[in-house]
């Protein structure tokens, strides 16, 4: 329970949030490194946007400890932390235009009234919002107004971002766009990024790593690679990714052990003949297709194994076309896949989040 | 479909009425808006265009009837003489005084129901705010002048303090409008705080401001077209009371007594119109100069 050292931007320990009898966030540690790009990931209602808030000073924590960069800041109010957030639901002001929601920060902090300027105009054109500096922000998009929200924050050059899904109001292209923008714009000024998102792509993509959330706790951190091929529970494993959960009879009948394990549905290979010899350092299992979706670059497969249970193998679809897979629903298959792309999952897990039936899907 | 045999009532009068109803949105709008705007034009417009008419009347001294004949006069007395002056002031101090209170009791009192007050707390509050409303207006305006008596609740609850109650007159006129209006300031306040996102506040924490600035270049601005609406609420209703200044103001005279005598005692009618258009023309102005502030594009 020491204090975090000095290269940490922000740390909690034993962080909990109680409203009434709701318990938001139920003892968190986390440290985030100094020029991180976090990620916080979680179905909705985990406590992501709360944790935020604590960090941002907007609520304080029932127990625990808040610092950044070294200093505790518990008990400080928001306008004394070197932080600076995007609001989930923007909080632009109303009654200001564009450039002066973007500038407000800077006058704040006194900056001189042409040097406001000219940052709040740059950081506009970072999000690609060159002239609208006039508009008010009712007169603009949803995704208009989470940008604004973005510059507002970003001109103040603060240690710490908070983002609160800042992304989530912006279409496909546009969104891939500001993933990248925003990772630049983050290697360039070296500010911690501490971002929340419930797309499970955008947090493994953008970041360098990853904390999963479920129902007030993390389940896991670490990098993106770790938490999708090493997920530490069976909520990791479904929300990150398709679970493919092996367990039970299955497990002992196929894998000769018993336990609980996962296998991505990329690593795993559909082999039409049933009787081909299993190379060594595999595992193979025989079942039949109950279904086939065929999904332009891939083909996903789901297979209900002879020894019970289903998994999902996604297969590039690297010579077949739609035709020919379409063709193999209700074929006899074998699944095989290498053994070091099994991993086991912590059995501690709470009841109800394994699943014996189909494995969950998510994004 | 043209059959001939289809169930009764479908091409029946009331559904030709509701189809030509929705083809011509015109007649739809002029039916919806027909009886509030004959009563708009010819009771209220109607009345007020009467009254700036009846200005430029006079009286027959000697007979008393009204002469409908076009004259300056009324107006001219009204600016020249002291006394008309000096009342028209005073109506446009209270009236100001009125709703400056009213304003510095009625944000804070706001304020804390819209953002801080838990929600059972906050349906207590807007009740016992609303309650007094039930209440005639002339037994609260008698309720003050009872508190105001000499050695009454206000002498003895100041009496421990060496001081004593302003007795009748206009600060106790000023008093007592005050309590009157207050009502008509919380509410817009309230609702247009409720309005106020709560994270606006937070996000302007966020970018540094502390709370004074917060509340300086947030709150007010978004809050403000809402004061305004209250102000016009208080702001007219003192200027045209003649009541309470009768109960609690002493000797004191407001405008509308002014009206209130010359169309009862004096029996002048036309220069009780001249008089009453007084607080038309300063409520025309105060509508005005608050709309170049940009406040009632808010509203
Ligand atoms: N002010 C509050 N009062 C009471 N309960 C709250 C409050 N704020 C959050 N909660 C509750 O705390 C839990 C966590 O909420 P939080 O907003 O942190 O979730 P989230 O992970 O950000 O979800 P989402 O992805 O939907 O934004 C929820 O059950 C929510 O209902
Ligand atoms: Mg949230």
């Amino acid at each position: 329970m020491s204090p975090p050292a000095q290269r940490l931007a922000v740390g909690l320990r034993g962080v909990r949030k109680i409203f009434g009898d709701v318990v938001a966030v139920d003892g968190v540690d986390l440290d985030i490194r100094d020029g991180e790009f976090f990620a916080m990931l979680g179905p909705s209602g985990s406590g992501k946007t709360t944790v935020l808030r604590l960090i941002a000073g907007f609520e304080s924590p029932t127990a625990g400890t808040i610092h950044l960069g070294g200093d505790e800041v518990s008990k400080r109010p928001p306008f004394e932390r070197d932080v600076n957030t995007v609001f989930q639901d923007y909080a632009l002001f109303p009654h200001m235009n564009v450039i002066a929601n973007v500038e407000y920060g800077l006058k704040v902090k006194r900056v001189s009234k042409a040097q406001r300027r000219e940052r709040a105009v740059e950081a506009l054109r970072t999000v690609r919002l060159e002239g609208f500096e006039a508009r008010k922000p009712g007169q603009l998009s949803g995704g208009q107004r989470q940008r604004v929200a973005l510059a507002r924050a970003l001109v103040n050059r603060p240690k710490v971002l908070l983002l609160d899904e800042p992304l989530g109001a912006l279409d496909q292209k546009l969104r891939e766009e500001m993933q990248v923008e925003l990772k630049a714009i983050q290697r360039q000024v070296g500010i911690t990024f501490l971002f929340v998102t419930h797309d499970q792509e955008e947090a493994l993509t953008m970041s360098d790593r990853v904390a999963v959330f479920n129902a007030g706790r993390i389940e896991q951190v670490g990098t993106p690679a770790e938490v999708y091929e090493r997920p530490a529970s069976a909520f990791v494993a479904g929300f990150v990714g398709t679970s493919n959960l092996i367990q039970g009879e299955a497990a002992e009948s196929v894998l000769g052990r018993t336990g609980i394990y996962s296998v991505r549905p990329e690593k795993i290979r559909v082999d039409t003949h049933l009787n081909a010899e299993v190379p060594v350092g595999e595992h193979a299992a025989a079942g039949t297709v109950a279904e086939v979706v065929y999904a332009g670059a891939a083909t996903r497969f789901v297979v209900d194994l002879d020894a019970g249970g289903r998994l999902i193998a996604l297969q590039q679809n690297l010579q077949t076309s739609s035709m020919d897979v379409l063709k193999l629903r209700d074929a006899r298959v074998r699944l095989a896949w290498r053994r070091e792309h099994e991993f086991a999952i912590r059995e501690d897990v709470p009841p109800g989040l394994v699943m014996d039936g189909p494995p969950t899907t998510v994004g | 479909m043209k059959s001939p045999d289809r169930p009764a009532g479908h091409g029946g009068p009331v559904r030709r009425l509701a189809g030509m109803l929705h083809r011509r949105p015109y007649l739809r709008l002029s039916l919806l808006l027909s009886a509030p705007l004959l009563w708009l034009v010819v009771a209220y417009l109607g009345a007020l265009a009467a009254l700036f008419v009846a200005a430029f009347w006079s009286t027959n001294v000697f007979t008393g009837d009204v002469v409908k004949e076009f004259t300056w006069q009324n107006f001219q007395d009204l600016v020249t003489l002291d006394v008309y002056r000096t009342v028209m002031l005073r109506s446009v101090l209270v009236a100001v005084l009125v709703t400056v209170i009213d304003g510095l009791i009625a944000f804070p009192m706001a304020f804390y129901m819209a953002k801080m007050a838990s929600p059972r707390t906050r349906r207590w509050l807007v009740i016992a705010i609303l309650t007094p409303l039930w209440a005639s207006y002339l037994v609260k305006a008698y309720a003050w002048r009872v508190m105001l008596a000499n050695d009454g609740l206000i002498d003895w609850a100041l009496g421990p303090f060496g001081a004593h109650g302003p007795g009748y007159g206009l600060p106790a006129t000023v008093m007592t409008l005050s309590y009157l209006w207050l009502p008509y300031m919380i509410l817009p306040i309230y609702a247009g705080l409720e309005r106020l996102p709560d994270n606006l506040m937070d996000a302007a924490g966020d970018l540094g401001a502390r709370t004074f600035r917060t509340f300086r270049t947030v709150v007010w601005p978004v809050a403000f077209p809402a004061v305004v609406a209250g102000s016009i609420f208080t702001f007219s209703l003192s200027l045209g009371d003649y009541i309470a200044v009768k109960i609690v103001g002493g000797k004191s005279q407001m405008i509308g007594n002014v009206v209130y005598d010359n169309i009862g005692v004096a029996n002048n009618l036309p220069f009780a119109a001249a008089v009453a258009t007084l607080p038309v023309a300063v409520m025309v102005v105060y509508l005005v100069a608050v709309r170049r502030t940009g406040a009632l594009e808010n509203l």
